[in-house]
């Protein structure tokens, strides 16, 4: 089997996917090693029985599977620890930070759940934090892919590396993969009034959000490292929407720091910090959180359009987080 | 004082008393001292030459908290220059409470926070195995105070169970943990798979045999018991 073979496009989703392209390079690669914290595990039984040692299920012990993943990677293997975001990234973070990130090690974290995936679970598996977490250690390296093709992609490359690799995997995902170069964003849209910058598995709504709109769109399935360089290039009216599909503001501190020098108006819609306390659908909670096309086109329109005339009293720099 | 090689234990307070520390991390210091250089000078293939080596043992300090011991020892044994330790705790120093192993080489991992070095082991000795590096151990110290973080019971019950017999831990038990372990500490490791003994904490002929003891098939603990000081 080619490695075309099997990134080919059957219907799978992200977590489907991440266990197919990684049982396969466990076969290609003797360094790489995946644990498991119960979740996944059925699936990736295959590939433990062809590598025991190096597909280790360690039980419900996630504080464990983080410190083996530093451990592991202190022995010369390269770490790949998987579980639910909320338990991957809130509930071991010490571990991130002091069994991984203090070590000097390299590991790839590759989470399920994101922030509402199963939005029937409530509150306990959602986990909209987990990207503002991260930045506050240095080295990370955050994809948010927005397809099971941008996922195996992003997977692969961070299997080969060897430092601080979190995958952020979603139920949700666009409609077709995007093209991507390295951790660039992508122009989808050129425009005059502004920028919208779509994050990950959003980048569908936001495209039918601003149909018709004069802006320019920015897809990002890399936030960390955040390509400020792009944005620059490509900015027009320096007002910028930033669209991530955690918690809402997460990544407009980055802009700020790639717009130091231009007076700027930025907007970071996401995720709310209030608990819905709902359960329901994906969908709904997405339309909950201001982040469906309608509620988005609303919200784009409404910011672009308290833009000042240049010069005006009100033209200054001014920031906004909903 | 004699040349870097050529320390002995009897030197270890002076090279101590080169460093500075505050008054509380005394006596968990001297509560270590002894595994610490039965552990360099009798048990573990490890020298500053082979600290590259892959298929070297591995020296896992978890309890960070009052390094001086281990420090002594490392300059005992030529992981560091006698010279570094005065600076012990300053600004430029590789020397800190707690140990950094991206400043100081000779440390195997960076630790102070309690309960992750036994879980970081956990995770170094898979990944010998996986690599086919079946001749070297790894060892951990923590200490009985520790214990009480939840971290190291997931990490025992898994070892366990697991058979990781490259994984080696000695537990330094100077009846610190606020609720104790009634019933001793070997329990809670050997009902998980462990292999246990306890041994006298000050006596080196003791720790030696109890370190180097076989345990095919299991990992190793060694309960290593320190009388608490008279008040």
């Amino acid at each position: 089997m080619t490695a075309g073979q099997i990134d080919a496009p059957p219907v799978e989703n992200m977590r489907e996917r991440f266990v197919r392209v990684t049982t396969d390079l466990l076969d290609q690669d003797p360094r790489l090693a995946v644990v498991l914290a119960d979740i996944t595990a059925e699936a990736f039984e295959p590939a433990r029985r062809r590598h025991p040692d190096r597909v280790v299920n360690l039980g419900i012990r996630e504080q464990l599977l983080v410190s083996v993943a530093g451990g592991l990677a202190l022995a010369g293997l390269r770490p790949v620890a998987h579980t639910f975001a909320s338990f991957l990234i809130e509930r071991a973070f010490e571990q991130i930070k002091l069994d991984v990130v203090h070590q000097g090690v390299g590991a790839v974290l590759v989470s399920a759940g994101a922030s509402y995936d199963d939005a029937a679970y409530g509150r306990t598996h959602q986990a909209p934090g987990d990207v503002a977490l991260l930045g506050t250690l240095p080295g990370w390296t955050v994809h948010v892919p927005g397809h099971p093709d941008e996922a195996a992609r992003l997977l692969r490359d961070a299997a080969a590396a060897d430092g601080l690799v979190y995958l952020r995997l979603s139920l949700d995902s666009n409609a077709a993969a995007l093209a991507v170069e390295g951790n660039a964003f992508t122009v989808l849209r050129s425009g005059a009034r502004g920028t919208v910058i779509a994050v990950g598995p959003l980048a569908d709504e936001v495209l039918m959000a601003t149909q018709g709109m004069d802006v320019t769109v920015l897809y990002a399935a890399t936030i960390r490292p955040f390509d400020g360089p792009t944005l620059r290039a490509t900015l027009g009216t320096a007002a910028v929407v930033l669209i991530e599909p955690y918690l809402a503001g997460t990544s407009v501190p980055a802009v700020a720091e790639a717009l130091t020098d231009i007076p700027h108006r930025v907007l970071g819609l996401g995720v709310g910090r209030e608990e819905l306390r709902r359960y329901g659908t994906r969908a709904e909670h997405r339309a909950a959180h201001g982040l469906d096309a309608a509620s988005l086109r609303a919200r784009i329109g409404g910011f672009l359009a308290a833009s000042c005339p240049p010069g005006g009293t009100h033209g200054r720099a001014r920031s906004h987080a909903a | 004082m004699p040349a870097s090689n050529r320390y002995g234990y009897e030197d270890l307070p002076g090279l101590m008393s080169l460093m500075s520390g505050d008054e509380k991390h005394d006596h968990a210091a001297a509560s270590t001292l002894d595994v610490l250089w039965v552990l360099y000078d009798r048990v573990l293939r490890l020298s500053p030459k082979t600290l590259g080596s892959a298929s070297r043992d591995r020296f896992y300090l978890s309890k960070g908290h009052g390094p001086m011991a281990y420090y002594a020892v490392l300059a005992a044994k030529g992981f560091l220059g006698v010279d570094e330790l005065a600076g012990y705790g300053g600004f430029g120093s590789v020397l800190g409470w707690h140990p950094d192993r991206n400043l100081l080489p000779g440390a195997e991992i960076s630790s102070g926070s309690l309960g992750h070095g036994l879980p970081l082991a956990v995770g170094t000795a898979l990944g010998l195995r996986a690599s086919g590096l079946t001749g070297a151990r790894v060892f951990v110290l923590i200490g009985d105070g520790e214990l009480d973080e939840g971290s190291n019971h997931e990490a025992i019950a898994f070892a366990g169970r697991r058979g990781l017999d490259q994984l080696n831990a000695v537990v330094v038990d100077n009846a610190s943990a606020t609720h104790g372990w009634p019933g001793g500490i070997e329990k809670r490791f050997s009902i998980e798979g462990w292999s246990a003994t306890r041994a006298d904490g000050r006596n080196h002929a003791a720790l030696e045999e109890a370190l180097t003891a076989p345990h095919p098939g299991r990992p190793h603990v060694v309960v290593a018991a320190i009388r608490k000081a008279s008040p």
